[in-house]
């Protein structure tokens, strides 16, 4: 058994007593680095020689009597969208391919301010679009419980480095559902919290209306110290919310009796896995017997919700990765011309999946069309936004399935990039409406592969996701499952 | 364009010429729109940038609150509707000294919409006229790229220092119907502006920067015609503004009696404004059209203005250009030519001039024409050789003012005052030190009644020519009274002179 099996209550209470030293900590994540991430190809890179140097003075730390922070020692992989000083911060994109920024995100500094170490940096879709991780520059990540079957994505890094026991946490972003599908894909849990509870400093926009940058981990109570850590106001990000933060590690302790759960019913039509249906009706019983009273809700404007998010966060997208030209760090591909040194330096370095979006963006915001696309698209996001205005004024969560099937196969959805968004048919719509939600494991399919369940909430009521999810995992033993290595 | 029109009959006079200006104004800050970068002018290329304002990826935008108070405040002293909603948008181009790819602005909800600025065009009949505003608008500047032009394909380089730097850019309405009225409005506005100390408005240093928009209109059998948008850029003085504006508007008319195109033939052009040869020429496009792609900017939050802040900002405009002039007229007696003078020379001058007057007045009134005439004259010219400003003028209002009131009390006479005036400056001492060194005392009566009898026994032929009615010959007894005693008041003497003889 390794020291990174506990939780990570324990793991950093342990550290802290000295009973583990964090060098042990970092000695078993890098170990199983080396032993799954040829197979898996969870990590982009990793930060061995940073990791060792923190944990020496963690250990220092500790020696000399100093508090070393709620997650001293715990080893973290962090999504190599997200930029870590002086290390090779790519993106999943071979445009960033030696990119080291001088600057750490936000998170990043909150991580290490808590006593956490960096393991290494998670492979991710290149700029994070996509459902399965295939769209990395740096290849495929495999299902650590099937290596034929995908991650999921974009977090599908963040998500198997949890899943493979490289790290007992990691971070990811959700941006139309990438942390809570890789998550479900992978059987860990993971949380997208309201848009502006974690600055998104440092963060490598895909589309930042929709960005979340959130936790993933074993459980619900060890995503809750994370956030705890993650969650706040920050200068640097004029988006992030002033709201108060809670305990949300002491609200999970709280029961949920009289939980009001909304069941959409455009959850549940065509489309749905019959296994993933029934276990996600399993769930509902169990979060049932723990006191919680069901709902039927109505959320009419979800069926729109994947058309609205392949407009708005395309726009975005074209936007943002306008810098990506070539002109100050990037590599640049030589020509007589600009526009030809421009043309050439984004064919040669974007993948496919994001000149598709680009492409897309820069349509949808053309003039003459921007009135059909992104505006109107920004009204339908108000609407979807209003149903769940009107929903949570019924309920306290909304409950459902993460993603329609379990983790497809590798190559399954090359050709036909509409089924592959179809993914995020019940995940996008939070990032619309800026509500957070969590996804948790429930269940198994015939051929062994994860189900997730989806819980929603009000904006800011990740404490409520965080509890009612912490409940149902006293009661279930399926995010304690591990696959087979 | 109709072909009915017969262009031969039209006269250029018959053109009613129509320009409309962009002004972007840098806002005094001292650090960038968005990032705490140094917005110094004039430092070593790319030492003032950060990741934020050189867009590196993960970075976001955090607003310059002094920026927008300082667009607030030029919006009340342009006369102009403060949105009490403002929000940031996204103008996409690509440009190597466009380092995010975008550009920060604002697009449909600019933080001042309508306002007008008051102009009369100096040395003209005509009355002072009301130049529209069509909005004013926060945004971040470019970069600078600096190309090789010997034409040998040398790299170009890019300074990122003046990225992120505030921009203020105000837009006129397509209402001003003269070059000299834009010459006007520029220099009203510069003059503004720097009352309410928003902006350097350094030319030079490109704080103050000016495109014009210029086409004509011919009213043809109740049709009016227009000729095609010509945008202007490069005017880097007020002077090439009204020179270029008049240069284009002969061009366009030449053209147009050439080719007949009309606004509905052709697109908006650029030209640049050649200094050296006096011209418009037309200017590459930086994009084939321009589609900009505007959408909010989900960085940043939208502003919500409050009436405090816009009380704030009212409470420290302090008097403004036009109103100082009326002041000056009213109260002061000034004519237009003066107040101009005094009010352009900044609210410094202003209130030197305030102090110098109301310190020398007598019985309450203030001494405006004689302090008027002293600022500028003997002021004015010392500033101008000593490449000065009044704050650095070495004699205080008080003092000055100490002279002027001897001057009118008979004390010493003006050409004599500016004696002591200038020994004021180069000695840096007081009204009374200064007579003392000069030997000034007040003549008394003795003394001047035995003057005059001197006078009057040493040149009996003189004498004999203002008895026979010749009263300027009285001059010539002054000069000679100044060699004997230099105190003496000219106008005392000559009345003393008069009154001896008998006339």
């Amino acid at each position: 058994m390794s020291v990174l099996d506990n939780s990570i209550e324990q793991l950093a209470q342990q550290v802290s007593s000295g009973d583990v030293s964090a060098a042990q900590c970092v000695d078993a994540s890098i170990a199983q680095i080396r032993a799954q991430n040829d197979s898996l190809n969870v990590m982009i890179s990793d930060c061995e020689d940073a990791a060792r140097e923190r944990a020496a003075s963690i250990d220092a730390k500790i020696a000399a009597g100093e508090n070393a922070g709620p997650l001293a020692g715990v080893p973290i992989a962090i999504k190599d969208g997200i930029c870590t000083a002086g290390h090779v911060t790519t993106a999943g994109s071979k445009m960033l391919e030696n990119f080291a920024p001088p600057y750490d995100a936000t998170i990043v500094q909150r991580l290490n301010d808590a006593g956490a170490i960096c393991i290494g940096k998670a492979n991710l879709d290149e700029f994070a679009m996509g459902s399965s991780t295939e769209n990395s520059f740096f290849g495929v990540t495999k299902n650590p419980w099937s290596t034929e079957c995908v991650a999921g994505g974009s977090s599908g890094g963040s998500a198997a480095a949890v899943a493979s026991g490289i790290a007992p946490a990691s971070i990811g972003s959700d941006t139309g559902g990438s942390i809570r599908q890789p998550a479900s894909f992978c059987g860990i849990t993971g949380i997208k919290p309201t848009y502006g509870r974690v600055s998104r400093f440092g963060l490598i926009a895909f589309a930042s209306s929709l960005d979340q940058i959130g936790p993933m981990a074993r459980s619900a109570k060890d995503c809750a110290i994370l956030m705890n850590v993650l969650s706040g106001h920050d200068v640097k990000d004029s988006t992030s919310a002033r709201n108060d933060v809670p305990d949300f590690a002491a609200d999970c302790e709280q029961d949920i009796k009289r939980l009001r759960l909304g069941i959409c019913r455009q959850h549940f039509e065509e489309g749905l896995n019959e296994e993933v249906k029934a276990s996600v009706e399993e769930a509902i019983k169990a979060l049932e017997s723990l006191g919680a009273e069901t709902v039927e809700i109505d959320l009419p404007h979800t069926k729109h919700a994947v058309a609205t998010y392949y407009v708005v966060a395309p726009c975005e997208a074209s936007s943002n990765l306008s810098r990506f030209d070539g002109v100050r760090y990037t590599s640049r591909e030589p020509a007589e011309k600009l526009i030809d040194m421009y043309s050439q330096t984004r064919k040669v370095n974007f993948g496919e999946e994001v000149i598709r979006r680009i492409l897309l963006g820069t349509y949808s915001l053309s003039s003459g069309y921007d009135h059909e696309l992104y505006k109107k698209a920004s009204q339908v996001r108000r609407l979807i936004k209003n149903d769940y205005d009107a929903a949570f004024e019924k309920v306290d969560v909304i409950v459902g399935p993460t993603v329609p099937t379990t983790a497809f196969k590798i190559g399954q959805h090359a050709q036909d990039p509409l089924a592959m968004y179809l993914a995020d048919i019940y995940t996008a719509s939070a990032n619309l409406a800026g509500v957070p939600g969590i996804s948790l494991p429930c269940g198994f399919s015939s051929d062994g592969m994860p189900i997730g369940l989806q819980l929603q909430s009000n904006m800011f009521w990740e404490s409520t996701l965080l509890k009612a999810a912490h409940q149902y995992q006293t009661q279930t033993d399926w995010h304690s499952k591990r696959p087979q290595s | 364009m109709n072909a009915t029109i017969d262009r031969d009959s039209i006269k250029f006079s018959d053109a009613k010429l129509i320009v409309g200006l962009e002004v972007h104004v840098q806002l005094k800050t001292d650090s960038k729109l968005f990032c705490g970068c140094s917005t110094k002018f004039g430092s070593d290329p790319n030492t003032q940038t950060c990741p934020v304002c050189t867009g590196m990826p993960g970075t976001l935008p955090v607003l310059n609150q002094k920026a927008l108070a300082l667009s607030i405040k030029t919006g009340l002293a342009l006369n102009c509707e403060i949105a009490r909603y403002t929000k940031w948008d996204r103008k996409n181009y690509f440009y190597p000294d466009l380092p995010k790819g975008y550009q920060i602005s604002q697009f449909d909800k600019p933080v001042c919409g309508e306002g007008f600025v008051e102009v009369k065009v100096p040395k003209s009949d005509q009355p002072s006229r009301k130049i529209r505003l069509e909005r004013a608008h926060l945004e971040e500047d470019a970069g600078k790229s600096i190309h090789d032009e010997s034409g040998k394909g040398g790299v170009s380089r890019i300074d990122l220092n003046r990225t992120g730097t505030p921009l203020l850019e105000i837009v006129t309405k397509p209402n001003i119907r003269s070059a000299e009225e834009a010459k006007a409005f520029l220099t009203e506005l510069k003059q503004i502006l720097e009352y309410i100390a928003v902006s350097d408005c350094n030319m030079q240093e490109g704080s103050l920067r000016c495109d014009a928009n210029v086409n004509l209109h011919f009213e043809i059998d109740g049709e009016t015609i227009a000729t095609p948008i010509v945008e202007i850029k490069n005017l880097n003085s007020f002077r090439a503004a009204e020179r270029a504006i008049t240069h284009e508007s002969k061009r366009q008319f030449k053209q147009w009696k050439k080719s007949g195109e009309s606004i509905h033939d052709a697109p908006k052009q650029t030209r640049g404004w050649d200094d050296s040869a006096q011209c418009t020429t037309p200017q590459r496009e930086k994009e084939e059209s321009a589609d900009y792609r505007y959408f909010p900017d989900p960085d940043l939050i939208a502003v919500i203005i409050t009436d405090e802040e816009i009380e704030t900002a009212k409470n420290s405009l302090g008097e403004l250009p036009a109103s100082l002039r009326t002041t000056l007229q009213s109260e002061y007696g000034l004519n237009e030519y003066d107040s101009a003078v005094i009010v352009s020379a900044g609210r410094k001058m202003v209130d030197y001039f305030r102090a110098l007057a109301d310190g020398s007045g007598k019985d309450g009134k203030p001494n405006g024409k004689m302090a008027s005439n002293w600022v500028g004259q003997e002021i004015m010219r010392y500033l101008n050789e000593h490449n000065a400003t009044i704050e650095d003028y070495p004699v205080s209002a008080e003092t000055l003012a100490d002279l002027l009131s001897r001057i009118v009390g008979g004390e010493v006479d003006q050409t004599r005052g500016k004696e002591v005036l200038a020994e004021m400056l180069s000695s840096g001492c007081d009204v009374q030190s200064a007579f003392d060194k000069l030997g000034i005392v007040k003549v008394d009566s003795g003394d001047l009644d035995a003057l005059c009898q001197q006078l009057i026994d040493e040149n009996p032929a003189v004498i004999e020519e203002i008895k026979g009615g010749k009263l300027k010959a009285v001059g010539s007894l002054i000069g000679k009274a100044r060699q004997i005693n230099p105190n003496v008041n000219p106008g005392v003497l000559r009345e003393a002179i008069l009154k001896i003889i008998g006339i």
